[in-house]
């Protein structure tokens, strides 16, 4: 182990300082514990007058479910919104520290964030990390410049696509939006096809499901629609609330005082030599 | 093929000769099929292509086969299995002629003698490379099922195999009802087809439809299906994200 007393900056980069010591406890036997993954599905699309993303709202560890109404579309800026697919961490503490660097840059230049300062600065970060930090994001804003929609891979590669779909559940929204996507849509149009493809995730890929989130996003102005469709409410509910019966019998009345605290202060006798 | 040679390490040999004959993987392989029921009994489509590995090697291959008057065959994977599979079946057909009984085949059956191969084939370890879609119409009824390469047997409305799992089935559980005519069956499965043609790297522009009836099985013409690349996103996509792809 190196011993360094010295402030010496970070080289920057992964540090890898733990990585032998995992490896280590793994041919140990201690089994590493299992990510909380967001099994996904999100989606985002470009309409006439600006951007929509959706997100489904399950997320997953291993083979049970989590958190049954989690969010995955996370704030960026007044203007821009990201959804979130792969390791819930990743996504959440990505977002969170590319959207508190966009504020700074706000202040620092008085402008409104663009998409593309969003993009570069979680692809410059994702990159470093080689692909480590597991966060697949649909990122969608309009900002001076129009509307954009990008992806981001977690090894950093991008794309800016009119129609973008991420997650396990992304073939079957994809095939939703293959089937009917067209240009110009109209901001009722393409909620309804992003409630669509959600749904097409929710009910055919075990990864996702419960609700579904939607954010439209236009120039000034943003919408953020939390559970826009709850597909999947409980099925029997009990209309009366639980009842239990009213001859709940009485065995005993009978209180019991504890005993009362008393002090002991006698004069011990001198301790032995 | 195995008769008993008399050496001193007689089993060594059979062992390697047994290694050898298993299937370990597929070498030619086809694409998803995707096929549902309608009004007059089962259409089914599936393109022309068989894939080596990332090459798209053959361009004219048929995938989907009549077997008998009553039941129409696709295969997706190992072409090679595939055409085993007819030569049994051919066998099978010629044995029920032979009776000349006036009886035939029906897709039950032949779903049935399908589903005992695959399973009996996986239990020894040397399974048929094939997920198999068989559909039919006999006295009246229509009948649509899947067998894949480990046995998992079934029937439904609609089914789908490979890529078209994750890409046509959600549209077919969103867009198929009972009674489709004709010209909503075929628009129904070119909308699957078209989306798998965009998302699977191994689909080929060149498809072929085929439908049973009560009459019988016609399969098409391979033909294409048209595709749009026009959006506006797609003719600048970086104009606003310089050095970004």
């Amino acid at each position: 182990m190196s011993q360094s007393a010295v402030d010496v900056p970070p080289k920057g980069g992964f540090s890898f300082d733990l990585c032998k010591r995992n490896d280590m406890l793994t041919q140990k036997g201690l089994k590493a514990p299992s990510f909380l993954k967001t099994g996904t599905t999100i989606v985002g699309l470009i309409f006439k007058d600006g951007v929509i993303l959706g997100a489904d709202t399950r997320a997953t560890e291993g083979p049970i479910v989590a958190d049954k109404n989690c969010e995955k579309i996370h704030y960026m800026a007044p203007n821009i919104y990201c959804c979130g697919a792969g390791t819930a961490a990743d996504t959440e503490a990505v977002t969170d520290m590319v959207s508190s660097q966009l504020r700074l840059h706000r202040y620092q230049t008085s402008r409104d964030s663009r998409v593309i300062t969003a993009l570069t600065l979680l692809k410059k970060h994702l990159f470093s990390y080689q692909g480590h930090v597991s966060a697949a994001l649909v990122l969608g804003g309009v900002d001076i410049t129009g509307p954009h929609l990008h992806t981001i891979y977690p090894h950093g590669s991008t794309d800016t696509l009119p129609f973008a779909t991420m997650g396990s559940g992304s073939l079957a929204a994809m095939s939703v939006f293959e089937a009917k996507y067209k240009e110009g849509l109209t901001r009722d149009e393409g909620i309804k096809l992003v409630a669509e493809a959600i749904c097409s995730g929710i009910f055919n890929d075990l990864g996702s499901g419960s609700n579904v989130d939607i954010c439209v996003i236009t120039k000034g102005n943003k919408e953020y629609l939390r559970n826009y469709m709850e597909p999947n409410p409980r099925t029997y509910v009990s209309s009366k609330g639980y009842s239990f019966t009213k001859k709940t019998e009485v065995l005993l009345t009978k209180i019991t005082p504890l005993l009362e605290r008393v002090e002991i202060t006698e004069v011990g006798e001198a301790m032995e030599e | 093929m195995t008769f008993t040679i008399p050496i001193e390490n007689g089993d060594a040999v059979k062992i390697a000769e047994a290694e050898s004959q298993r299937t370990l993987y597929p070498y030619v392989t086809g694409t998803s099929i995707v096929a549902i029921k309608y009004k007059d009994g089962v259409l089914m489509a599936s393109d022309m292509g068989g894939s080596y590995g990332s090459t798209l090697r053959y361009k004219n291959i048929e995938r989907m086969k009549a077997i008998g008057k009553h039941s129409l065959l696709g295969a997706s994977g190992e072409i090679s299995d595939f055409q085993e599979i007819l030569r049994y079946l051919d066998e099978l057909t010629l044995n029920d002629n032979m009776w000349d009984d006036g009886n035939s085949l029906g897709p039950k059956e032949i779903h049935n003698y399908l589903t005992r191969v695959m399973y009996n084939r996986r239990n020894k370890f040397n399974p048929l490379w094939n997920t198999l879609v068989l559909g039919g119409v006999k006295n009246g009824k229509s009948y649509l099922g899947m067998v894949s390469m480990i046995g998992v047997s079934f029937e439904d409305d609609h089914v789908a195999t490979g890529f078209g799992n994750h890409l046509a089935r959600p549209i077919l559980r969103d867009e198929w009802h009972a009674d489709l005519s004709f010209e909503d069956g075929v628009k129904l499965l070119e909308k699957c087809m078209r989306v798998l043609l965009y998302r699977d790297r191994s689909a080929i522009n060149k498809l072929q439809i085929a439908k049973i009836t009560e009459e019988g099985v016609t399969v098409s013409q391979p033909y294409s299906l048209k595709t749009f690349w026009e959006y506006s996103s797609f003719h600048n996509p970086t104009a606003s994200a310089e050095g970004s792809w």
